[in-house]
C-alpha cells in the first residue's frame, strides 16, 4: 500500500538527481578533479607528455629560477595593482558623475560600457593600432610640431606594461562603473537629504558616509576585477604578443607557452599551481569576510 | 467519521524541534483553525498534511489512509495560500484546470467542474483573465476554485486571508464561511488573527512551540481557557492578571478578597496555592451594576481611550496596570475614580507555577 | 505670431518672473552642470576614438593610411579592406578570411549557449526548489570553481577530450564552454527561481505536477527575462572566447578571435591595416550588436553575473 513505506535515500527528489548529474560532474570532475590531477602532475618531471616521475619541487625551483617568470610575476603585479587602483577610481568616479541625476545618462553609459562587450583581442589590437608609433598617437603628435616627441609603449620594453594597461582600462572601467552606479543606488536617498539637512559638503558626504557604506560593493568588484587580473592573457596575445623580448610576459602565457609550444608539461603545470594559490591568498579573506560568522541555516 | 487524524507527529529542522509529538483529530465536515503566533508551527503542521513538508516521525492520515508518504496530489486535499499563489502566465482557467489536466481528467468533466466552481465563486466573466488583471479578492476567490475544482474533501488555508486590507478580509471571511455551509466539507484554516478564528471556527487548536495548548470551541477557548498561556493570547485588549493565593474559599491579592464559591474548579474542589487570576477587561462591571456584584472596588482612571464602539480604560489595581472595557458612550476622563466589580464566575484562575487552569 | 513679438505674453511673462513667491530661475548651465556634462563629454569621446580609429582605417586605402593620420576621416572611402577581411585575408597558407571563423564561431556559439543555459537553468531550478542531500556541497564546488584560473584545468580538460575522442572538434569546444559556464549561469538562474514566491511550487505540486512539468509549465513561462540575460552572458561570452579556441580546436575549426589574431598578428607578407581594422570590427560586431540591441539587460546581465561570481 502506498504511503506505509518512508521513501528513502537516493529514489527521494530522484529526478531532481537526475537532473542535476551535469552540475556535480562539472564540480566533481573538472573543478576539482582536474585541479587536483594539475596540483599532483606538477610533482613530476612531465614533458611532452604526462608522466608520473616524481622529482618533488624540482619544478617548482625551475619557475622561480627562471627570468621569464619573474618578469611575468612582476609584469602582473604591475599592471595588477595599477589596473585594480586606477578601474577602482575612475570605475567610481564616473559613477559618481553619471549619479547627478544628469540627462542623457543611457546614453553616457552605453558608450562607457560598450568596450566590455568586446573581446580581449578585439581590444588588444585596437590598441595596438592606436599605439602604432609610425602611424598612431606619436605620428600625430609629431605631425602638430613636436618633431622629437616619443610614445611607443608597444616598442619599449620598460613601458610596454603601461600600454596594455591603457588598453586593460578602456575595456574593463565600464563594468566598475556599472558596480559602482549599482552601489550608489543602493544607498538611501534619505542618507543624501540626511547630510544636506546636517550640511556637510558632498564631497564629504561621498568619503566620510558613502564609501564606507559601500565597503560591500567595493570588496566584491575587487574580487572581481582580481580574479579577471590574474586571468590576463587574450590581452597580452593580441596586443604585444609577450614582446618585445619577454618585456610583457604574465603567467598565464607561462602556462600555455610551456604546455602548449614548449613541451614542458611540469613547468606548466607548477606555474598553473602558483597561479591558483595566487587565487586562494585573495580568496580566501574575501569569503572569509564575506561569509565568515553568519552561517546560514 | 474521521477525516483527518495526527498521530504523534514530529518534526525536526537541524536541532529546532519544530513540531512535538503532535495528535490531532478533524472530523468530516470539522471547520478546525489552527491558531498561533509566527513560528508557532501551524504552518509547518498544515504543509505536512498536505505532503510539502516531511515529519520526521509520526503518521498523517485522511480518510483513514495513511497518506504520511504520499505525494500532495494523492492526498485529495486542495489547498489555498497566502500569496494566492496563480500561476502568472495562465488565465483564470488554465489555472483552475492545472491540476486537473496532470490528473489527465477527461475535457468534459473538467469543464463541467469549473462550471460549477465559477458558479459558486461568481468569476464566470473573470475566466479569461490573466492573475494580474484581477483585484487581490478576485485572486483569492481564484486560488479557492482551485481547490475546489479538485472535487476533495479536505481544504487547506494558509492564512488566506493575510494579505487583503481589512473591509475585503471581512467580506471573505463571511463567504469562506457560506462556502463551508454550502460545501459541507472538512476545512483546516490557518490564521494568526483571532478574530478569524473566533468566527470561522467550529474548533480551535492554539499552537506554541510545535505543542497544541487547547483545542476546543471557541466558546470554551474563550470562557474557559486551559492555561495562561492560551488565556493571554485570546481577547483584545488581552486579560488582566493578578498574581495572589487561593485559600480555603477565596482568592487574595493584598486587600482584595474574591470569594470563589461560584467559581468552577477544574479539578472540581479548590486547594490552597500560589495562583493567579485572570479578568478579562470586557467583563469588568462599572456604573450601577456594580452594586449587585460580590467584589467591588475603586480605581483611578490613569488613561481613556475611545474606540467608538468601546472606551478603553487605563488603571491599576493593587500596583498592576488593570484594563476596563466600558461602553463606547461612557463618559470618563483621566484622574477620575471609578467604582469597578468582579464577577468570579467570570474569571479564571491558574496555577502560579504551572500556569495550568486550577 | 511668436511669443517674443506679442506684447501680451511678453507680460504674462514679465508677471512671473516678479512674482515674489514664483519659483527659482533655473539656470540651466550652472558651473556645476558644465562640469559634469563637459567631463563625460570629453571622457564619452576618448570612449569611442578605438571604435572611429577602427571605422575610418579599415575604409581608407594602403596608400592613404600611410600619408594621412589614422584620426583623419577616409577621403576616398573603399570597402575592399571589408571584402578582404571576410573572404580574402591570409593566415599562413589559408586565404580565404576571416568568414570560416565565422562560421565556426556561429556552430560553438548556438549549441554552447542553447545548451549551457538549459542544463544550468535546469541545475538552478533542482537547487532552488528541490533540495536534496548533499546539493550544497555540489553547488559550492561550482561555485568556488569559478574563480580557479583557466590554466590549471586545460590540460587534463585535453585529455579528457581526447578520452572521448572530441578534442580538436567543434563538438568538444561546445562542451567546454558549457562546463565553464555552468557556474554563473547556476548561480544566475538559481538566485532567480529563489525569488519566485516558494507558495507557487506548492500550489503546483498540490496540482500534481511533477519535476518537469513545474519547470516547463510554470517556472520557465515566468522567467523569460533571466533567460535572456543568461543569453546575452553567453553570446558576448563565448563568441570573445580565445583560450579555450585556440587549445581545443584544430585550425580549420578555430573561432573567429583565434582566426582574427592570426590575421592581424601573422609575420608574413606586408601589414595591410585596413584590412586588420576591418577584421577586428567584423568580428566585434556580434558582440557589439548584442550589446546595443540588448540594452538594459545587458547591464543586468553582468550585474548578476558580478554579484558573487
Amino acid at each position: 500500500m502506498p504511503g506505509d513505506a518512508r521513501p528513502k535515500g537516493i529514489f527521494k527528489n530522484l529526478t531532481a538527481k537526475i537532473a542535476a548529474i551535469p552540475m556535480v560532474l562539472t564540480a566533481m570532475v573538472v573543478f576539482l578533479g582536474c585541479s587536483v590531477w594539475t596540483i599532483v602532475y606538477s610533482f613530476t618531471s612531465s614533458k611532452l607528455l604526462p608522466k608520473t616521475r616524481w622529482v618533488g619541487l624540482d619544478q617548482y625551483e625551475r619557475l622561480w629560477g627562471s627570468r621569464r617568470w619573474l618578469v611575468s610575476i612582476e609584469n602582473l603585479a604591475i599592471y595588477g595593482i595599477l589596473a585594480l587602483v586606477l578601474s577602482l577610481m575612475i570605475g567610481f568616479m564616473l559613477a559618481a558623475l553619471l549619479d547627478q541625476k544628469i540627462r542623457f545618462e543611457n546614453t553616457f553609459r552605453s558608450i562607457l560600457l560598450y568596450p566590455f562587450a568586446l573581446s580581449f583581442i578585439v581590444t588588444g589590437l585596437v590598441w595596438q593600432w592606436i599605439l602604432n608609433p609610425e602611424f598612431g598617437v606619436q605620428n600625430i603628435v609629431r605631425a602638430m610640431g613636436f618633431e622629437n616627441f616619443i610614445f611607443d609603449p608597444l616598442y619599449n620594453a620598460d613601458i610596454v606594461i603601461y600600454g596594455v594597461l591603457i588598453a586593460g582600462l578602456w575595456q574593463g572601467t565600464g563594468l566598475v562603473m556599472c558596480l559602482m552606479l549599482a552601489g550608489l543606488r543602493g544607498i538611501d536617498e534619505d542618507i543624501w537629504k540626511a547630510a544636506r539637512v546636517d550640511g556637510i559638503p558632498t564631497w564629504k558626504t561621498y568619503v566620510l558616509i558613502v564609501i564606507p557604506m559601500m565597503r560591500p560593493v567595493f570588496i566584491t568588484t575587487l574580487v572581481i576585477i582580481t580574479s579577471g587580473i590574474i586571468k590576463l592573457y587574450d590581452l597580452i596575445v593580441a596586443q604585444t604578443g609577450g614582446g618585445p623580448g619577454l618585456a610583457s610576459e604574465v603567467p598565464a602565457k607561462y602556462v600555455y607557452d610551456m604546455m602548449f609550444l614548449s613541451q614542458n608539461l611540469g613547468q606548466g603545470f607548477a606555474a598553473s599551481t602558483m597561479m591558483l594559490l595566487a587565487v586562494v591568498i585573495i580568496i580566501i579573506p574575501w569569503a572569509y569576510l564575506e561569509f565568515g560568522g553568519k552561517r546560514h541555516v | 467519521m474521521n477525516s483527518v487524524e495526527i498521530k504523534h507527529l514530529d518534526l525536526q529542522f537541524a536541532s529546532i524541534k519544530v513540531l512535538q509529538n503532535l495528535n490531532l483529530t478533524v472530523s468530516k465536515g470539522e471547520f478546525l483553525v489552527l491558531l498561533g503566533s509566527s513560528g508557532c508551527g501551524k504552518s509547518t503542521l498544515l504543509n505536512c498534511i498536505a505532503g510539502l513538508l516531511e515529519p520526521t516521525s509520526g503518521q498523517i492520515h485522511i480518510h483513514g489512509r495513511n497518506v504520511t508518504w504520499d505525494e500532495p496530489s494523492e492526498r485529495g486535499i486542495g489547498m489555498v495560500f497566502q500569496s494566492y499563489a496563480l500561476y502568472p502566465q495562465m488565465t483564470v482557467e488554465g489555472n483552475l484546470t492545472f491540476g486537473l489536466r496532470n490528473a489527465k481528467v477527461p475535457k468534459d468533466e473538467i469543464a463541467r467542474r469549473v462550471e460549477r466552481a465559477a458558479e459558486v465563486l461568481q468569476i464566470k466573466p473573470l475566466l479569461k483573465r490573466k492573475p494580474a488583471a484581477l483585484s487581490g479578492g478576485q485572486r483569492q476567490r481564484v486560488a479557492i476554485g482551485r481547490a475546489l475544482v479538485r472535487d476533495v474533501d479536505v481544504f487547506l488555508f494558509d492564512e488566506p486571508l493575510s494579505n487583503l486590507d481589512a473591509k475585503l478580509r471581512a467580506d471573505l471571511r463571511v463567504e469562506i464561511k457560506r462556502l463551508h455551509q454550502q460545501l459541507e466539507n472538512t476545512m483546516i484554516y490557518v490564521t494568526h488573527d483571532q478574530i478569524e478564528a473566533m468566527t470561522l471556527a467550529d474548533r480551535i487548536a492554539i499552537l506554541k512551540d510545535g505543542k497544541i495548548m487547547q483545542l476546543g470551541t471557541p466558546d470554551e477557548i474563550y470562557n474557559r481557557p486551559l492555561n495562561r498561556y492560551v488565556a493571554d493570547f485570546i481577547g483584545s485588549p488581552s486579560m488582566n492578571f493578578l498574581d495572589g493565593e487561593v485559600l480555603g474559599d477565596s482568592f487574595l491579592r493584598g486587600d482584595l478578597i474574591l470569594p470563589l464559591s461560584d467559581y468552577r474548579f477544574a479539578g472540581g474542589a479548590s486547594v490552597d496555592c500560589s495562583a493567579t487570576i485572570g479578568i478579562r477587561p470586557e467583563h469588568i462591571v462599572t456604573g450601577e451594576l456594580v452594586e449587585g456584584m460580590p467584589i467591588r472596588s475603586e480605581v483611578v482612571v490613569e488613561m481613556v481611550e475611545p474606540m467608538g464602539s468601546d472606551t478603553l480604560v487605563y488603571t491599576r489595581l493593587e500596583d498592576t496596570p488593570f484594563h476596563i472595557r466600558m461602553d463606547g458612550q461612557a463618559r470618563v476622563r483621566q484622574h477620575d475614580r471609578l467604582a469597578i466589580g468582579i464577577d468570579p464566575a467570570r474569571t479564571s484562575l491558574f496555577d502560579t507555577t504551572t500556569e495550568e487552569r486550577l | 505670431m511668436s511669443d517674443s513679438t506679442n506684447p501680451m505674453a511678453r507680460r504674462d511673462h514679465t508677471h512671473d518672473s516678479v512674482e515674489p513667491d514664483g519659483p527659482r530661475p533655473r539656470h540651466r548651465l550652472s558651473g556645476r552642470n558644465i562640469m559634469i556634462y563637459g567631463t563625460l563629454i570629453m571622457i564619452s569621446l576618448y570612449y569611442l576614438l578605438p571604435l572611429y580609429v577602427m571605422v575610418v582605417t579599415s575604409l581608407k586605402g594602403m596608400p592613404e593610411i600611410r600619408l594621412g593620420s589614422i584620426f583623419a576621416p577616409p577621403v576616398d572611402i573603399t570597402f575592399e579592406p571589408w571584402v578582404k577581411a571576410w573572404s580574402g585575408a591570409c593566415t599562413g597558407l589559408n586565404c580565404d578570411g576571416l568568414s570560416r571563423g565565422f562560421w565556426n564561431s556561429v556552430q560553438i556559439l548556438v549549441p554552447s549557449t542553447l545548451l549551457s543555459i538549459a542544463i544550468a537553468s535546469v541545475n538552478g531550478y533542482a537547487l532552488a526548489n528541490w533540495r536534496f542531500r548533499g546539493a550544497d556541497v555540489f553547488f559550492t564546488i561550482l561555485i568556488i570553481g569559478a574563480f580557479i584560473p583557466y590554466q590549471v584545468m586545460i590540460y587534463p580538460i585535453v585529455i579528457l577530450l581526447r578520452e572521448m575522442g572530441l578534442y580538436g572538434s567543434l563538438s568538444g569546444l561546445v562542451l567546454v564552454h558549457t562546463v565553464f559556464g555552468m557556474p554563473i549561469l547556476t548561480l544566475l538562474f538559481r538566485n532567480y527561481f529563489t525569488s519566485v514566491p516558494v507558495e507557487l511550487f506548492k500550489a503546483a505540486r498540490v496540482d500534481g505536477a511533477g519535476f518537469w512539468r513545474i519547470y516547463l509549465s510554470i517556472m520557465l513561462p515566468m522567467s523569460l527575462p533571466i533567460f535572456v540575460v543568461a543569453m546575452i552572458l553567453q553570446v558576448t561570452g563565448i563568441w570573445n572566447d580565445f583560450l579555450f579556441g585556440v587549445i581545443y580546436t584544430r585550425p580549420e575549426n578555430y573561432p573567429m578571435t583565434v582566426q582574427l589574431n592570426n590575421i592581424v598578428n601573422s609575420v608574413q607578407g606586408v601589414k595591410e591595416y585596413n584590412v586588420n581594422m576591418a577584421a577586428t570590427l567584423l568580428t566585434g560586431a556580434v558582440p557589439l550588436l548584442v550589446y546595443f540591441v540588448s540594452g538594459k539587460l545587458f547591464v543586468r546581465g553582468i550585474a548578476a553575473g558580478a554579484v558573487k561570481g
